[in-house]
């Protein structure tokens, strides 16, 4: 007897919940010959301030968690993926690659977060200082968690690109919200499951799918988002997206035409980019 | 006199739900959601009611009353300023000629458990030092004792101790366990002198909810219709975003109509909510959402 087809609804991911949109909206993601592959989730800009409340919710306690279990926590997700690399293979595949770039893909991904949680306790060291003054004080700076990161997701390798976004946002301590590839967003719902099974504080990392259109403004707008990143190459946009971040001196990231496998695109210089620097005049000599 | 309870509706917790979910159903955009905001900023009893509290938090949250904010345009004053009974004249000289009110909570707040003479003497000092309004707790034990005819005359007394100041009558639904019960109280309190029926102390979980609201806007509505006075309704506790204030003045406008809607018959007693309201009208200015950050904390 033949068996009906079960197949998963992809939801949003929101402070460790999987919410439908508020909107109710959808929109069908379709492969290269034209088929339905998955509906998605439209999300709307007040799913987005929902995301940036639980974001902000979730931030002190994740920038407080300590190097260690940050570390360990990133371990676990790439744990986590590599048990499920068949199903992310297969989305991969189903939204166009072929079998031999999907495998290369999850691959390169799980080693990166790997990557990524062995700098948990180190690009401290890196980034820290300790600067000569000539006054009779000890100065430092050393580096915090930026805050709240908006982050808006490539086209190109879904998965790749989002891990290389999300792994160094949030070992740096922040929480992160993403806005997964638009054409390509089957994966970056099924991290979003990777993520709840992985010690992953619900609210650190959030993921929406939907348009750029409609949601890049509020995400570079919002008061109360510290960082923007942008993948992509409108020039448009970027500069809409600039002038937007200026009204509370966001800093603001973008990443053209990417590759994500370049080594470039795996260096504690990406942790850096949601870091910021706090210097201390300690008086001495007193 | 102590009116009779016996023949009160009786409410079903279900019908109340689906009558709530109705208006919260209501869509209020643009303008008129502007408009409803300020009208509840215009209502707001802004609360401090904490063992922490100093001379200056309170001097702090009386500017706050005065000047919401400095940037946005026609944005009204809070109603009242709400504090313990030793920060009355600091309350009083701090809001002095801007019109604002200053309420203060009396008669053992929270619990209400003391000897009545202590109670009365509460209420007169907080009176007598410049108090505009004074929000009672009732003996919530007395009452579920049914003790009713106490209750009564407790509340009446104090009515009398408090001269010119209006007196709200806090039920503390939280701990009246049902809808009938709150019905009752209100009843209790509405013929014993109450100028204002109040959910709740905001001490106790749960604090207003648009249930009990309900019920209490519904007992004001039948007081009106058989005594043609006009009792005011104030929730506090846990009203803390513009969305739920926008709710509860739908419910009172559909349930008691545009007579009550202003500060002389509806308050929100709220520390927080002012500051939500705030940012959605800057959204709404801007079309940029919030942050917290950029607006006073107290």
């Amino acid at each position: 007897m033949s068996r009906l087809d079960i197949n998963k609804t992809y939801k949003l991911y929101i402070g460790g919940k999987f919410p439908r949109t508020e909107s109710g909206r959808y929109y069908a993601v379709k492969n290269s010959k034209d088929n339905l592959v998955a509906n998605i989730c439209l999300a709307s800009r007040k799913d987005f301030r929902n995301t940036v409340v639980a974001a902000r919710k979730a931030q002190t306690a994740w920038a407080n968690t300590t190097a260690l279990n940050k570390g360990q926590v990133l371990y676990r997700i790439a744990e986590m993926l590599e048990g499920r690399k068949e199903q992310f293979i297969a989305e991969l595949i189903a939204q166009g690659e072929s079998a031999k770039a999907a495998q290369k893909e999850v691959n390169r991904s799980i080693d990166r977060l790997v990557y990524y949680a062995g700098w948990s306790d180190k690009y401290q060291q890196l980034f820290s200082t300790v600067n000569p003054v000539s006054s009779q004080h000890f100065n430092f700076s050393n580096v915090e968690p930026v805050g709240v990161v908006s982050i808006i997701a490539g086209e190109n390798q879904s998965l790749l690109g989002l891990i290389s976004l999300i792994a160094p946002a949030i070992v740096g301590g922040n929480t992160v919200i993403v806005l997964a590839s638009e054409s390509k967003p089957l994966t970056a719902i099924s991290l979003a499951e990777v993520l709840n099974s992985s010690d992953v504080p619900g609210g650190v990392v959030n993921i929406l799918t939907g348009k750029k259109d409609e949601l890049f403004s509020h995400m570079a707008s919002h008061m109360d988002v510290n960082s923007i990143i942008y993948c992509g190459d409108d020039e448009k946009m970027t500069k809409s997206i600039s002038e937007f971040a200026s009204n509370n001196i966001k800093r603001t990231v973008f990443f053209k035409k990417n590759d994500w496998y370049n080594e470039q695109n795996e260096s504690p210089y990406i942790i850096e980019k949601t870091l910021e620097l706090k210097t201390t005049w300690h008086p001495t000599g007193i | 006199m102590l009116p009779n309870l016996n023949n009160l509706p009786v409410y079903d917790t279900t019908g109340v739900d689906e009558r709530i979910a109705r208006f919260c159903s209501r869509s209020i955009k643009s303008s008129s959601k502007k408009e409803g905001l300020k009208l509840a900023i215009s209502m707001i009893d802004l609360t401090t009611l904490e063992g922490k509290d100093t001379r200056g938090k309170v001097q702090q949250l009386c500017y706050k009353a005065m000047h919401p904010h400095d940037l946005l345009r026609d944005i009204p004053k809070v109603a009242a300023i709400c504090v313990y009974p030793s920060f009355v004249s600091i309350a009083k000289k701090a809001l002095e000629g801007s019109g604002i009110h200053v309420a203060s909570v009396a008669t053992a707040f929270p619990s209400g458990q003391s000897a009545l003479e202590v109670k009365l003497l509460d209420t007169k000092s907080a009176a007598d030092q410049g108090a505009d309004e004074i929000d009672m707790v009732i003996s919530r034990g007395e009452f579920l004792a049914g003790n009713y005819q106490y209750v009564f005359d407790e509340i009446a007394t104090i009515k009398e101790a408090c001269g010119k100041a209006h007196l709200k009558v806090i039920l503390e639904t939280g701990e009246l366990d049902t809808l009938d019960n709150v019905r009752k109280a209100s009843e209790i309190a509405m013929y014993a002198g109450a100028d204002f029926i109040k959910t709740s102390t905001g001490k106790v979980q749960p604090a207003a909810t648009l249930q009990v609201t309900y019920v209490m806007l519904d007992a004001i509505k039948d007081f009106f219709i058989k005594t043609g006075k006009m009792i005011g309704m104030k929730p506090a506790g846990g009203i803390s975003t513009s969305k739920i204030a926008l709710q509860y003045l739908v419910m009172l406008n559909e349930v008691l109509g545009e007579k009550w809607m202003n500060k002389n018959f509806f308050r929100f007693g709220a520390s927080s909510l002012l500051n939500d309201i705030l940012m959605q009208l800057v959204k709404a200015e801007t079309g940029m959402y919030q942050s917290s950050n950029y607006f006073s904390k107290d």
